[in-house]
């Protein structure tokens, strides 16, 4: 079975997916130096400040770039998940906002504090799912869910800036966030480090959803929609509206849980720009991974290091960490490009091939 | 001016760069193709505008925020009109790559700290006569160049859709392409003409940020306008004058906060700014607006 979207299908150079990870990681190397090049930068310093803001160091490594990658990876697989199935959500960040809101919600209970961080996180998957489910809902009557996403991501940032001017804002009531999370409440960490438990849940979560979409029948019904939605129909065994809003929830629900591990495992509050727009950075991680949840982990560690990197090569060497958003964007036009190269190549080839014959 | 006509001002002023941009987001939507990467042709234009505010005058800001709005555009009609790669994602990474190009190209430009740069802010022009008419006058009358323009471009979408040869090969190309085709049109070649024209719309846009409203670029300083044309697009039914009403509606929503700041409210304005979003999805679920969407939209011309 072919899949609806898989850019790296026909692509024989790149198939094995260390050497696609390699191949990536150069490409986006390359292009970041003759962007600094031209811009008159000392590329130099600036990659050198790059490298030790994300893996130079284990401080780099343990405490930046996987605590970013970390709502990278969870958001990277909402976004897979729902692509792989044809439905469109670019609803992450909203979703990934309403988690964080219900989080905050759950923690703020009088309870004791596993039982509360326990509940925080269930929070933030329901409040995820809840906020994709108009979504959903109004892509079974035939609205594109690209529009009402977007809508649902300004309604959530509006939201949340209400809510942390009103009913959350904590109890001074001098800025404009929510009370902090005490620490009983907050996920475990690393000795000495910011890491948190939360990349285990989210690798967790990439091994489990791998699992699903390549073995179960559930997966396999996901797949037969995306590839073809209207085949899966009329093979009769799928209700494919069934399934899209099964997925459309479950994506809902991990890019919520993102939010519930971001507030319970680094900002420890609710405030507007908890999210540096994480839920749209999570299209390219998913796109980079071919879509497919085991490839989201390296791909939002790609994207980790990237961010990290590049916010300590604004701080050490002056370089604009805009520049790093220019290399993660054109990314994906390179890998939306693949297909369209390689077609041409082996056409050529064909061509030269019958001419020989 | 009262309390109310500045409120009325203010969200006829905010509504202008989002009915440009919308404007274009229509023509290419209506073609079949839905340009989520406006928000990209916006900064293009903003960071166009604001350079050739800097080094040359208003008119050259303007032309060069058309041109730089329509080069991104025309990346984007290579990719999704030529290439057929999905809309959607390439919309995205296009805003994405956008974001990021302007502001290292405003950082490289102006240099790290960027506040010297000052643009002369274009003031509005009152229309003889009209504009000494109670309460609308001054709302409607006395704005900037920028929203005549954007009435006229709408005027111009609507009589070219609804009324022109063109109009009606452009709604084909978003209703079904392949049956276009056949009757002889030039599909690909309309579908890249209309991101060109949008990105051109989008573009003016940006250009009115920075000489209407802000004199100065700031990183990522379209905040969402591209993705509000979208919302505009859909909650106007995909029709000119429903998009005129619906970029009022978000104008008028955001023009609030001034408002409440004037009067000394002390409600949140977030409630307010949410709106025009929760009106967009009601509408959408309604029969009417499903309908009027282009039947093509979203999908690549293919055989």
């Amino acid at each position: 079975m072919t899949d609806r979207f898989d850019p790296w299908r026909s692509t024989r150079i790149l198939r094995g997916p260390l050497v696609g990870a390699g191949a990536v990681a150069a490409a986006s190397l390359l292009l970041l130096s003759i962007l600094l090049a031209l811009g008159g930068y000392d590329v130099a310093a600036a990659l050198g400040a790059l490298w030790r803001g994300s893996f130079g160091s284990s401080y780099a490594l343990f405490s930046a770039t996987l605590v970013r990658a970390t709502p990278l990876l969870l958001a990277g697989l909402a976004v897979a998940l729902a692509f792989r199935a044809g439905v469109w959500n670019i609803g992450a960040e909203g979703q990934l906002l309403a988690g964080a809101t219900g989080a905050i919600a759950a923690a703020a209970l009088p309870l004791p504090g596993a039982v509360r961080l326990a509940l925080a996180l269930l929070f933030a998957l329901a409040a995820g799912a809840i906020w994709a489910l108009p979504a959903a809902l109004l892509r079974r009557r035939g609205v594109l869910e690209v529009i009402s996403t977007i809508m649902l991501n300004f309604i959530a940032l509006n939201l949340v800036g209400y809510l942390v001017r009103g009913p959350l804002q904590e109890p001074t009531h001098a800025y404009p966030q929510s009370p902090t999370i005490d620490a009983a409440a907050r996920l475990p960490r690393v000795a000495g480090t910011r890491l948190h438990l939360g990349v285990g849940i989210a690798l967790a979560a990439a091994i489990a959803l791998g699992i699903a979409v390549r073995r179960s029948a559930w997966g396999f019904r996901v797949r037969a929609v995306g590839a073809n939605a209207r085949a899966a129909a009329s093979a009769g065994l799928i209700d494919v509206s069934r399934v899209a809003l099964q997925v459309f929830l479950v994506s809902g629900a991990l890019a919520g849980l993102a939010g519930g591990i971001e507030v319970t495992g680094v900002t420890f509050a609710l405030y507007e720009g908890l999210s540096p727009g994480y839920g749209y950075t999570a299209i390219a991680v998913a796109l980079l991974a071919r879509l497919d949840p085991l490839l989201v982990a390296p791909s939002a560690l790609l994207f980790g290091a990237l961010e990290a990197g590049a916010t300590a090569m604004q701080r050490d060497a002056g370089v604009p960490a805009a520049f790093v958003t220019v290399v993660e964007g054109s990314l994906v036009l390179l890998v939306l490009l693949l297909p369209v190269l390689t077609r041409r190549y082996e056409m050529r080839a064909a061509r030269s091939r019958d001419v020989a014959a | 001016m009262s309390v109310n006509s500045e409120f009325l001002s203010a969200a006829v002023r905010t509504a202008t760069p989002l009915l440009l941009a919308a404007t274009g987001e229509l023509v290419i939507e209506r073609a079949g193709i839905i340009y989520v990467g406006i928000e990209g042709s916006i900064l293009a234009g903003a960071l166009a505008a604001a350079a050739g505010g800097m080094f040359s005058g208003t008119a050259a800001a303007v032309l060069l925020a058309i041109g730089a709005g329509a080069l991104t555009a025309a990346l984007f009609a290579l990719f999704v009109v030529r290439w057929r790669t999905e809309q959607i994602v390439t919309g995205t990474a296009i805003t994405l790559v956008a974001t990021g190009a302007t502001a290292a190209l405003y950082h490289v430009l102006f240099g790290a700290e960027g506040a010297g740069l000052r643009v002369p802010v274009i003031h509005s022009i009152a229309v003889p006569v009209l504009s000494k008419l109670p309460l609308i006058g001054e709302v409607l009358f006395d704005q900037s160049l920028f929203t005549y323009a954007a009435v006229a471009a709408l005027v111009v979408v609507w009589w070219g859709l609804a009324r022109t040869q063109l109009g009606l090969a452009i709604r084909a190309c978003g209703e079904r392409p392949s049956a276009a085709r056949s009757a002889g049109i030039a599909t690909s070649r309309l579908r890249a003409g209309a991101a060109l024209f949008a990105g051109a719309l989008g573009g003016t846009a940006g250009a009115a940020l920075v000489l209407v409203q802000s004199g100065t670029f700031a990183e990522g300083m379209s905040a969402g306008r591209g993705f509000i044309a979208i919302a505009i697009v859909a909650l106007g039914r995909w029709r000119a004058g429903g998009v005129l009403v619906a970029a009022l509606a978000f104008g008028a929503a955001s023009a609030l906060q001034y408002l409440f700041q004037a009067r000394g409210w002390t409600l949140p304005y977030q409630t307010f700014l949410a709106l025009p979003y929760v009106a967009t999805l009601v509408a959408l679920a309604t029969t009417r607006a499903r309908g009027a969407a282009p039947a093509a939209l979203g999908q690549a011309d293919v055989d």
